[in-house]
């Protein structure tokens, strides 16, 4: 029991404290890249600190929605920390829910969000929150059908199990169905978290209108909830990335030992993701927003292919 | 527990009563409409709670056999009651309670416009017309019932018979009803013919007699007739219409209810009339279904009238239901029972769930309607500040139905991924391709379905309101806001509690495929399938609730900074802020416009009359954009040309002449008995 209640709050601490540091990283490695010097690896530490230090000031147009949204999207994220296996294929709240579960948790998250950014009234946040939503709603196809492309390949849909029987098949990596789900999956995790070639998480300029021009309005304690949970966020896409597609190193039984492997395991796949990320944001211009639903169409028919390859395979 | 047939008669008796009382009630008090209204739709609500009660003693395993000869020809009146027949009475009752609580006072507002009578009347037929359809067990009485619950819905949409609008949906649900009518009486007909039986209960064994092709001719048919009543696309074209052109506690118990008859009619076909059938029927409701829930939400996402949102979302949700019956009838001819099942367990789930949620956002859109006089959200907005609890529950509404945790609609439509995902099992790959698809449809089914109340919610209730009706809406009176919290709460306790309900599905269900389907439960925690996947939506949503305060908490301790200010919203440096500044309901859904142009085929106009001196001064703008309807274009305008050609040309043997009509019946009787002889 104390080591369960033990492992929740590592995954806790692990999604809580290392995302803005997982953000960090991002930004530097892509400033960087792009040749200038760039904050350190603990800027957004401070950026979350002085927000929290800050007076909020909120729009008098709007309603409890705006005011509750920021906690319960922490909320919701955070929950999503308890479900997903960071370490170990045996969550001890896994029984919570399977990996559908977890993507309504972010959309619930999304349509509280979405809501906040029409509560002010101003034209930048309804403009943000119908756009996100598009993206939410088109990009929801693809999830699922990579879903199924990875519950046809383990025969489960638990986030466990599914790490669990990806981890037994050695040959899982050279199956052409794992990494079309796995190229899927990469591109919806992308929109899902607002990074380029969807959204630009640096600018709620005109040109990316949309996760940043949703959250406008906000300040204070409450933006620091919603970075948070926009770092939580990405962080626990690439957890599942990492851990789903690439099962190295979790912790198939639960001892010290095999629990340090598997957090430096995730660390560094997490780490890899994330060069990668800041690699492909310096590499690739955002997408003008009509051009979207070609690269989301053309996830769905990556996770399709990948469906079809495993029901041949079968 | 045994329960005695003299108990579920006596609750008949009570349901059926109270109807009739409340139409007799209702036209007695004619002159009276503040009686007439009071007892019409108090009585109805005593009849909605033996509703409730009879079919909770049905799926106890209570038993009906009522058969009075006198009542009906070919027959006579002849009742049953099984599980399945038993949950349908449930979900009418559901339903029913809260919006006839609600019409009690709702009605108040057609005091000296409509016959309040007829409106009780036409009521409790209808309700009396839908319970008594669940539970006929002959062709007749089935029949008769039908249309009994058909033209009661029928009037009750005419209440407001003065608009043109309102005539014009009118007339096209009456058409479109009688031509799924005329589809249905044939297929009963053949059916009753092939199997030389009109009593229904005995068509599941006797349907084996009946030849293949007449098996096929017949499935077509009934789905016909069910399909248009339960609004599938491409059938579905009356449903928008007449549905938010009804009183609000009936557009409630249309969308909520009527429609799902259509669904029991197609779940008899499929599981128990006809027995197993081909495995492309199963595929053609499938595909039907998937069409119907992404075409529904379509047009549900660019609709700016609210009550015209709400029905074509009724269109989604039938697809939603449909999926699991669909998904159903393939597993069974896979042989893959227990999978038919977990659809039909799923598919159950949902439709008793949308009998909750969509009469208590149509409870919501009749409360703002009233408020505000306009069911156009674009002249809504900041209705959460001036009505803050019926936004709360239209809120509630809003979260069910985009089946998000921890509400109901999240576990329904869980419940059917899990058994779309299933279809793994099913060796051929074209069918695993078809669900591969259908989850595809439901995937994205779900995510519009989010918008689309995310549009309906803001647009009418957060921001600044767009006119001045909205500015001096009023709150609803207390007897509507509870009725609409009854649903509220019951929305909730339908999604952290659903272990109870699954097991009554299952042995529901189990009659009907023979074999229960795999589904476990472990205190409240769902497991489908030998740990396939698994559920627990009490827990999720008691973590949620207290990671919510877990964060309220962590922030006080480390110190955040609670103040705040309320200050005017940021608009880069203009003077002051006006509702004109907002985002409207057009505008929210124009990306979706955009992407999914092929379907709407926007018209867009702008016309904009400058100032005959200047080009710099502009005196109106016009703009107009609509979007068209691709089924009404394409293929009911040419088939209602087809039929005016047709109705033209015979006119020909139309003389107006008594004594010509007279020599047509005798030519009729002797053609026939030519052919009986």
């Amino acid at each position: 029991m104390l080591t369960q209640i033990l492992i929740e709050v590592i995954q806790l601490l692990i999604v809580g404290l290392g995302a803005p540091l997982l953000v960090g990283l991002v930004r530097r490695v892509k400033a960087r890249l792009q040749g200038r010097r760039g904050a350190g690896l603990l800027q957004p530490y401070a950026d979350l600190h002085k927000l929290l230090a800050q007076e909020a000031v909120v729009s008098e147009t709007t309603s409890w929605i705006c005011r509750f949204t920021p906690y319960l999207l922490a909320a919701t994220m955070l929950l999503s920390a308890l479900l997903v296996p960071l370490l170990t294929t045996q969550t001890p709240l896994g029984f919570l829910g399977n990996i559908i579960v977890l993507m309504y948790l972010f959309l619930l998250g999304t349509f509280f969000l979405t809501l906040a950014g029409l509560d002010a009234g101003s034209a930048f946040g309804g403009m943000g929150s119908s756009r996100e939503m598009a993206v939410a709603a088109l990009a929801e196809p693809t999830v699922m059908i990579a879903i199924f492309a990875i519950a046809l390949r383990a025969g489960n849909t638990g986030l466990d199990e599914i790490i669990r029987r990806g981890a037994a098949d050695s040959l899982l990596l050279l199956t052409p169905g794992h990494l079309l789900a796995f190229m899927a999956f990469f591109i919806v995790a992308l929109a899902e978290t607002g990074r380029l070639p969807v959204d630009n998480p640096a600018t709620h300029l005109e040109l990316t209108m949309i996760h940043e021009a949703m959250v406008l309005e906000y300040s204070g304690r409450y933006l620091m909830l919603i970075e948070w949970a926009a770092g939580m966020k990405l962080l626990i896409f690439l957890a599942l990335l990492s851990n789903l597609f690439f099962p190295w190193g979790v912790a198939l039984a639960i001892t010290p030992f095999a629990l340090a492997v598997a957090f430096v395991a995730l660390a560094m796949k997490i780490g890899a993701l994330a060069v990668g990320i800041a690699v492909l944001e310096t590499a690739v211009a955002k997408l003008r927003l009509f051009r979207l639903p070609a690269l989301l169409s053309g996830s769905f028919a990556l996770a399709l292919l990948a469906v079809i390859s495993f029901l041949f395979v079968k | 527990m045994a329960l005695s047939e003299a108990m579920t008669l006596n609750l008949l008796l009570l349901t059926l009563g109270g109807f009739g009382a409340g139409a007799a009630g209702a036209v007695l008090a004619a002159r009276c409409p503040h009686v007439s209204r009071l007892a019409g739709h108090a009585c109805a609500l005593i009849g909605a709670v033996g509703a409730l009660a009879l079919g909770a003693a049905g799926l106890a395993g209570g038993t009906l056999d009522v058969m009075i000869p006198a009542l009906l020809p070919i027959g006579g009146l002849s009742l049953g009651m099984d599980r399945l027949s038993a949950f349908f009475v449930l979900v009418i009752a559901v339903a029913a309670i809260p919006s006839t609580a609600y019409a009690i006072t709702y009605t108040r507002a057609y005091e000296g416009k409509s016959s309040l009578a007829g409106m009780g009347l036409g009521f409790n037929a209808f309700l009396a017309g839908m319970v008594l359809v669940v539970l006929a067990r002959n062709v007749l009485t089935f029949l008769v019932m039908w249309e009994a619950m058909s033209l009661a819905s029928y009037f009750l949409v005419m209440t407001e018979a003065e608009h043109r609008d309102t005539q014009h949906a009118g007339w096209i649900y009456l058409v479109m009803t009688h031509a799924g009518f005329a589809c249905l009486l044939v297929g009963f007909l053949i059916m009753a013919h092939g199997t030389d039986t009109m009593n229904l209960s005995e068509w599941h064994a006797a349907s084996a007699t009946l030849s293949g092709p007449m098996r096929h001719a017949v499935f077509v048919l009934l789905a016909l007739g069910f399909g248009a009543k339960a609004g599938v696309v491409p059938l579905h074209v009356w449903l928008p219409k007449a549905h938010p052109a009804a009183p609000s506690h009936v557009s409630a118990m249309m969308s909520g209810v009527m429609i799902k008859l259509g669904v029991y009619g197609l779940i008899r076909i499929g599981f128990d009339w006809l027995g197993v059938g081909a495995s492309w029927w199963g595929g053609a409701i499938l595909v039907v279904a998937a069409v119907s829930a992404v075409l529904g939400v379509l047009y549900a996402l660019v609709e700016s009238d609210l009550k015209c949102l709400l029905a074509y979302s009724s269109v989604e949700n039938i697809g939603i239901i449909l999926l699991g019956v669909g998904a159903g009838m393939l597993f069974q001819s896979y042989h893959l029972d227990t999978l038919a099942s977990l659809a039909l367990v799923a598919s159950l789930y949902h439709t008793v769930n949308h009998a909750m949620f969509k009469p208590l956002l149509f409870m919501g859109a009749g409360a703002v309607v009233h408020a505000t006089g306009t069911r156009n959200i674009e002249e809504m907005g900041g209705l959460i500040k001036r009505m803050p609890q019926t936004a709360a529950y239209f809120l509630v509404g809003s979260v069910a139905i985009a089946a998000l945790p921890p509400f109901n609609g999240f576990i329904s439509e869980w419940l059917m991924f899990q058994s779309l995902l299933l279809s793994f099992q099913i060796s051929a790959t074209g069918t695993n391709l078809l669900f591969a698809l259908s989850i595809a449809a439901l995937a994205l089914t779900s995510g519009l379905a989010a918008a689309c109340f995310v549009k309906a919610f803001g647009i009418t209730f957060l921001a600044l309101p767009r006119s001045e009706r909205a500015e001096q809406a009023r709150e609803a009176p207390w007897m509507m806001r509870g009725a609409m919290g009854l649903s509220a709460v019951a929305c909730l306790a339908l999604g952290v509690a659903p272990v109870g309900i699954v097991r009554l599905l299952n042995t529901t269900v189990a009659d009907l495929t023979g074999a229960q389907a795999d589904v476990h439960f472990n205190w409240n925690v769902i497991v489908a399938n030998d740990a396939f996947a698994v559920v627990s939506p009490l827990w999720i949503a008691v973590a949620l609730v207290s990671l919510c305060a877990l964060v309220v908490t962590a922030l006080r301790i480390i110190g955040a900074n609670a103040a705040w200010r309320a200050y005017e919203t940021w608009g880069c440096g203009r003077a002051l802020q006006t509702s004109r500044f907002e985002y409207t309901a057009t505008a929210f859904a124009n990306p979706f416009k955009r992407v999914f142009g092929l379907l709407y085929r926007p018209v867009k106009e702008l016309d904009i009359q400058f100032h005959p001196e200047s080009r710099m001064f502009v005196e109106t703008i016009a703009y107009r954009n609509e979007t068209r309807s691709i089924f009404e274009d394409a293929l009911y305008g040419p088939m209602s040309k087809l039929i005016q050609r047709g109705a033209q040309r015979a006119r020909i043997v139309q003389s107006g002449n008594v004594h010509l009509y007279l020599l047509y019946i005798f030519m009729a009787l002797v053609v026939l008995l030519a052919l009986a002889g």
